[in-house]
């Protein structure tokens, strides 16, 4: 179906008015943020984005368009894995007896607009990690019971963006409710979902043209031309027979070993826990948070730093996310989105880093 | 049950870090319930040769009279705690390492012979055994707080070293480096301060110290990168923590090849 650019307010009304707080995409501190949202006023209408290796920048042009732009540095994560979330409180009562309460959250629906392919790709891979185990995670799993996803496909792809390559993108096959497609006037819109479906109805629909879908395909096919993607060889055989190669030490020379890769990686769930007690004593709040193998923390055990250096903590994220994670999780652990390259601030790019093996190996 | 009784010692500081605890509000009502403040001067209690459970030391060895003052208060204590960057890596007054403090003192003073200023300005730790340090410039509530809990249910503190981004990506604020090219000090500097310039959308000056496992070579080229010269750059690391290991190394590096 198509739904007309001027009615993209009612797309907002509809989800407030069946309860839903709407988290969309919005500019802040000069980069394309998600946040809540209560008027299109809000979108970053006719801005695009300019990524390259650390480096971020928007600009301003004379398009109509709402959503025409590669993602920024978060999107679904932290919405469903809380960068800091409370687990749980334990309190002492004047005789001496501690009880323990849970701190599950209220359950709060929540919209989120405008999420992309990648996103969506790295949250199924979320859900398998939280959700699809022996133990389930009771607070992802309130969050992503009441979470509903109006997804975009993506028109123009940052030059660091490689879903096309990973798989991932740039379009959404599955895993979102709605999914909007932005053509000139306005939008395709598909329901995946009975409560896509829902959403659906309460709009101003007109059928949709020959011409609609044809525009349609030609912004999927410029979007799957993206300047970076993976090599081809096969990077889990080769990651692992390569846990020697001076190509770790090689990056460990750039690397901050700052972590900002691990915490824009939109499959990345490594957290830490830790008690924080009042003054008094008499209660604690016992905490998790976001982690990552690039913290000193990550590998310690009983006295040891197990990985001490920033090549071992390299090796550990890549060897990781490209290798041991088909073990766990049936496939990669990259979707492409390329945050891990704008948001390193010394621009370490992990498609070359893959491919150095690649090249040493034959030079 | 006596309780456990705390002194706060001040030496060559701006008094930032007391301000941390006097400023507590409520929590500090809570604090004189669980502790007797036995010597505190900036907030009233005097018995300077108290002996304590905890001593927390402000401020840095910068006198020579400071060095016989700091060791009896290391005999009197059973902790010692060092706050803020002038107790634990000299301060911003260790700036005057790199410089010769005599010929400054006679530069300045008409009668140079009544100062009494040792060359260095030092962190407590080159003279005496330190327990706990806490850093930043100025340390506040939450580290301090938190440190005295630990101390009285018997363990340490878990130690706060990660590297600011860390924090700054937690609180979902914008990388300012990344999209203003702005030479934040986050990816080399201890965490504990919430990533606070960061999020108000200003770079980080490092005024936490060095990070665990800080690449200070790269964090050094990547600012040259921004447009920095070998001087600036320099400064980057020698400032408020001039004195901390990792950053004088790379400051002072810095500055040679320049």
């Amino acid at each position: 179906m198509f739904f007309r650019t001027d009615h993209l307010q009612q797309l907002l009304n509809t989800l407030s008015s069946k309860g839903y707080c709407c988290i969309g995409p919005q500019i802040r501190d000069g980069a394309i943020i998600y946040d809540e949202i209560h008027s299109t006023d809000q979108l970053p209408q006719g801005f695009s984005d300019q990524q390259v290796p650390g480096s971020y920048s928007l600009s301003q042009n004379s398009s109509l368009k709402f959503f025409d732009w590669a993602n920024g540095p978060q999107a679904i994560k932290p919405h469903l894995f809380a960068a800091r979330e409370k687990i749980w409180q334990s309190a002492q009562d004047a005789d001496g007896k501690i009880t323990f309460n849970t701190t599950e959250p209220e359950p709060r629906l929540i919209a989120i607009i405008g999420a992309r392919a990648c996103d969506i790709a790295a949250m199924k891979i979320q859900d398998q990690h939280f959700l699809e185990q022996e133990f389930v995670d009771p607070y992802y799993k309130i969050h992503r019971e009441n979470l509903l996803l109006v997804a975009v496909n993506c028109s123009h792809p940052a030059d660091t963006c490689f879903c096309y390559s990973t798989g991932d993108g740039p379009f959404v096959e599955d895993g979102a409710d709605l999914v909007l497609t932005e053509l000139d006037q306005g939008f395709l819109i598909d329901a995946h979902t009975e409560p896509g479906n829902k959403i659906l109805e309460a709009l101003t629909l007109e059928n949709d043209t020959a011409e609609h879908l044809e525009q349609a395909a030609s912004i999927k096919t410029n979007a799957c031309k993206q300047k970076r993607s993976l090599p081809e060889f096969d990077i889990k055989k080769r990651l692992l027979s390569e846990l020697k190669n001076g190509i770790w030490h090689d990056i460990a020379t750039k690397c901050l070993s700052c972590g900002n890769c691990t915490s824009v990686c939109p499959t990345c769930f490594c957290h830490s826990e830790a008690d924080v007690p009042e003054l008094d004593g008499k209660s604690s709040t016992h905490y998790r948070q976001w982690d990552s193998c690039f913290s000193q923390g990550h590998s310690y055990i009983h006295g040891i730093t197990i990985r001490s250096e920033t090549s071992q903590r390299y090796r550990q994220w890549l060897t990781h996310k490209f290798a041991s994670w088909h073990e766990q999780y049936g496939r990669s652990g990259c979707v492409g989105c390329g945050r891990c390259i704008t948001w390193c601030p010394v621009g370490i790019d992990v498609t070359e880093s893959l491919k150095n093996f690649e090249e040493r190996r034959r030079g | 049950m006596t309780k456990p009784t705390v002194a706060v010692h001040k030496f060559s500081s701006c008094d930032g870090c007391q301000l941390a605890l006097i400023n507590l509000g409520e929590p500090l009502l809570v604090l004189t319930q669980l502790v007797d403040i036995l010597h505190f001067a900036e907030a009233g209690p005097l018995d300077e040769d108290a002996k304590v459970d905890i001593a927390i030391i402000e401020g840095s060895i910068s006198a020579s009279h400071d060095i016989e003052r700091i060791k009896k208060i290391r005999d009197n204590s059973s902790y010692l705690i060092t706050v803020g960057a002038c107790a634990t890596s000299g301060g911003i007054q260790a700036l005057r390492n790199m410089a010769d403090t005599k010929q400054w003192i006679t530069g300045i003073y008409a009668n140079p012979s009544v100062i009494d200023s040792l060359d260095n300005s030092s962190p407590i730790k080159d003279y005496v055994k330190v327990d706990l340090e806490l850093w930043g410039c100025p340390i506040n509530q939450r580290q301090i707080i938190n440190a005295i809990r630990a101390l009285l249910f018997g363990v340490m503190p878990v130690e706060e070293h990660d590297k600011i981004c860390m924090e700054c990506k937690r609180h979902q604020s914008v990388c300012v480096m990344v999209t203003k090219g702005e030479p934040c000090m986050g990816p080399v500097t201890r965490t504990g301060c919430g990533a606070l310039c960061p999020s108000v959308g200003r770079d980080c000056f490092g005024c936490y110290g060095p990070a665990e496992n800080p690449n200070t070579q790269a964090m050094a080229n990547r600012l040259e990168g921004l447009g920095l010269v070998g001087d600036e750059v320099a400064r980057r690391f020698l400032f408020i923590n001039s004195g901390a290991e990792a950053f004088h190394q790379q400051g002072s590096r810095t500055k040679e090849t320049d």
